[in-house]
């Protein structure tokens, strides 16, 4: 494989909230949930996005704008090409026949959307800041939602909701991506009530093919030991919930 | 028939399924013979379990992945490239692969000195031998950060003049010629007792008068070769370069040939040890370079052809090699071709 992106041109663009938008494009070839393209605009930057819709031979990425990069990418329209190279890294283990739960913080909920449908007995936890940012309320009918604010459903975080759900039934395995501190916390509760664990973790990602070492998180390379880890492999990472590293290589403690 | 695995196995890309499991039965079956070979070395009076070192800008940014590298077999390590202040770097793409390698521009992305000290803190923990790589626009910055990293229990100091595509630094700012290379190797042998290994370019017509400058100005050993060009990739159907820098350094299969050939001239212009690199990702590669004149070899793209551990597997396979054609320890080899 050449590690390099090629161009293709987004047939369709969806706006999920005032500040997300889902790119469609053709794909062909093996992709398993969780696993991630990078998307080159030429001459700017480029970055990892998870697959958020797959639909027979089109993919679709959800981008929430928050820098030049994806600002950029929202200007985009349906005919417009983008480049992308990939799939990359190790996407989540899916046993479907577990009652599982899926929690999604902000975009990450992005990133859990491809799992819905295989999964047989399925429970959504789903939180945002506010009500407009909260995604896919069409697509999925049946999600526990929350918000900080309050705006809609419980006020407070998933976590909250995860806790008030634990006490009325089990989960055999819980699938979760989003801010970190708050996958911490569930994997926290998942060794508490022994439940199967797998994350998807972000970290700044250049090369996305294990060569560069940017993307460490306690000596595992996000972009191709991740980004989803499974509980065991959280355990012994001693960064996750803690330390991140930025663009220049250095190591941050998480807001 | 194990002198066969890599060429059926090893295409330029990486292994098949079916090469990997031969080659996992035939180093079981050989593992014995294998420990026959010595494959210890002291490179500058640093001992190091076998002679596989990983090249700088590859993996060196944490102390734990250098941990997980020194666990996947390599003999010592390279820390990612350190300045005085933190640099951000070149955007993406920094790093692509082509048919015959890779090519990068990540423009010395690091934490500044200080921030790096307090990573590569507690190095003894990591168990090998670690070489701190330093940077700087100005001659005296080389200075400055080998002082800021004084505190570091590092082996060895490593100066890249010879980057090819960050501004102000390396071939860019002119730090490979004689001149200025005898000028900064004397600078940092001002700040530090411990070995330096002076990082030269493949593109210099002057690589020897370089690297003698080096060894006149008190360099340990010469790290032979840095990537060269810079090369570019171009994505015809976006009529737009590659990468974010649009030029890179390119390295891996296609600077092989290049890299051996630099180390064979310097095997004859110096008296210090070698330290090749370029293009390495098996052990027959490894071999090549000692018979040039290597001491030891880097090994950087080679992660991406064949795994973390390529450096226990480049290791095995010289090793097999060397047993094979009747050699107790790979010293024997070392510029052999010169004879």
């Amino acid at each position: 494989m050449i590690e390099q992106p090629r161009m293709i041109n987004i047939c369709d663009v969806w706006e999920e909230t005032p500040d997300t938008k889902t790119f469609f494009f053709p794909f062909e070839g093996p992709f398993t949930p969780g696993q991630f393209f990078m998307i080159w605009i030429p001459l700017l930057d480029e970055k990892p996005f998870t697959i958020s819709y797959i639909q027979e031979e089109f993919l679709g990425i959800t981008v929430l704008k928050r820098g030049i990069f994806t600002q950029k990418f929202h200007e985009k329209k349906a005919g417009d090409s983008i480049g992308i190279r990939g799939p990359y890294g190790k996407g989540f283990e899916l046993q479907t026949d577990l009652r599982s739960c899926l929690i999604g913080g902000g975009i990450g909920m992005a990133s859990l959307a491809t799992i819905v449908d295989r999964l047989h007995n399925v429970t959504i936890i789903q939180g945002a800041k506010t009500s407009s940012e909260l995604l896919y309320r069409k697509r999925f009918q049946d999600m526990n939602l929350c918000t900080d604010d309050g705006t809609l459903g419980y006020t407070g975080t998933t976590v909250d909701v995860l806790n008030a759900l634990l006490e009325k039934q089990r989960f055999q395995k819980i699938y979760a991506c989003g801010p970190e501190r708050m996958m911490y916390k569930i994997s926290e509760i998942c060794k508490k009530h022994d439940i199967e664990y797998e994350a998807s973790l972000e970290r700044y990602i250049k090369c996305g093919f294990g060569v560069c070492g940017q993307c460490d998180c306690s000596g595992q390379r996000t972009c191709i030991d991740g980004p989803v880890f499974h509980q065991q492999e959280l355990i012994r990472m001693a960064d996750f919930g803690k330390i991140s590293i930025t663009k220049t290589g250095e190591r941050v403690i998480h807001p | 028939m194990f002198l066969h695995l890599q060429d059926e196995g090893y295409n330029g890309n990486k292994l098949s399924g079916r090469a990997r499991g031969k080659a996992a039965t035939l180093i079981y079956r050989f593992k014995s013979i294998m420990q026959k070979v010595d494959l210890s070395v002291t490179l500058c009076s640093i001992p190091l379990r076998n002679p596989t070192i990983l090249a700088s800008g590859i993996l060196g940014t944490t102390r734990a992945l250098l941990k997980r590298v020194a666990e996947n077999g390599a003999g010592a390590l390279t820390i990612k490239s350190i300045s005085t202040e933190p640099r951000e770097g070149h955007n993406n793409p920094t790093v692509i692969t082509f048919e015959a390698g890779m090519l990068n521009a990540v423009g010395y992305s690091n934490p500044g000195m200080h921030a790096a000290a307090r990573e590569f803190s507690d190095l003894q923990e990591i168990g090998v031998p670690v070489i701190a790589s330093v940077i700087g626009t100005e001659h005296e910055d080389f200075m400055r950060v080998v002082e800021g990293l004084s505190k570091i229990q590092f082996s060895a100091i490593e100066i890249p003049l010879s980057c090819p595509h960050t501004p102000g630094f390396g071939l860019l700012s002119g730090q490979g010629t004689p001149e200025s290379t005898f000028k900064i190797t004397s600078l940092v042998r001002k700040a530090t007792k411990l070995p330096i290994f002076v990082k030269l370019s493949p593109n210099s017509p002057e690589l020897c008068t370089a690297a003698k400058a080096a060894e006149d100005a008190g360099a340990d050993a010469i790290t032979a070769v840095n990537s060269m060009g810079p090369g570019m990739a171009i994505n015809i159907d976006a009529q737009r370069p590659v990468l974010g820098f649009k030029v890179g350094g390119v390295t891996g299969d296609a600077l092989r040939p290049i890299a051996v050939r630099c180390v064979y001239d310097l095997y004859k212009a110096v008296k210090i040890p070698i330290i090749g690199v370029g293009g390495i990702s098996t052990g027959r590669h490894a071999i090549e370079m000692m018979m040039a004149g290597a001491s030891v070899i880097g090994i950087g793209t080679g992660v991406y052809y064949r795994g973390i551990d390529v450096f226990r597997k480049v290791s095995e396979e010289m090793a097999l090699w060397l047993q094979k054609n009747g050699y107790n320890t790979f010293r024997d080899i070392i510029g052999v071709v010169h004879d």
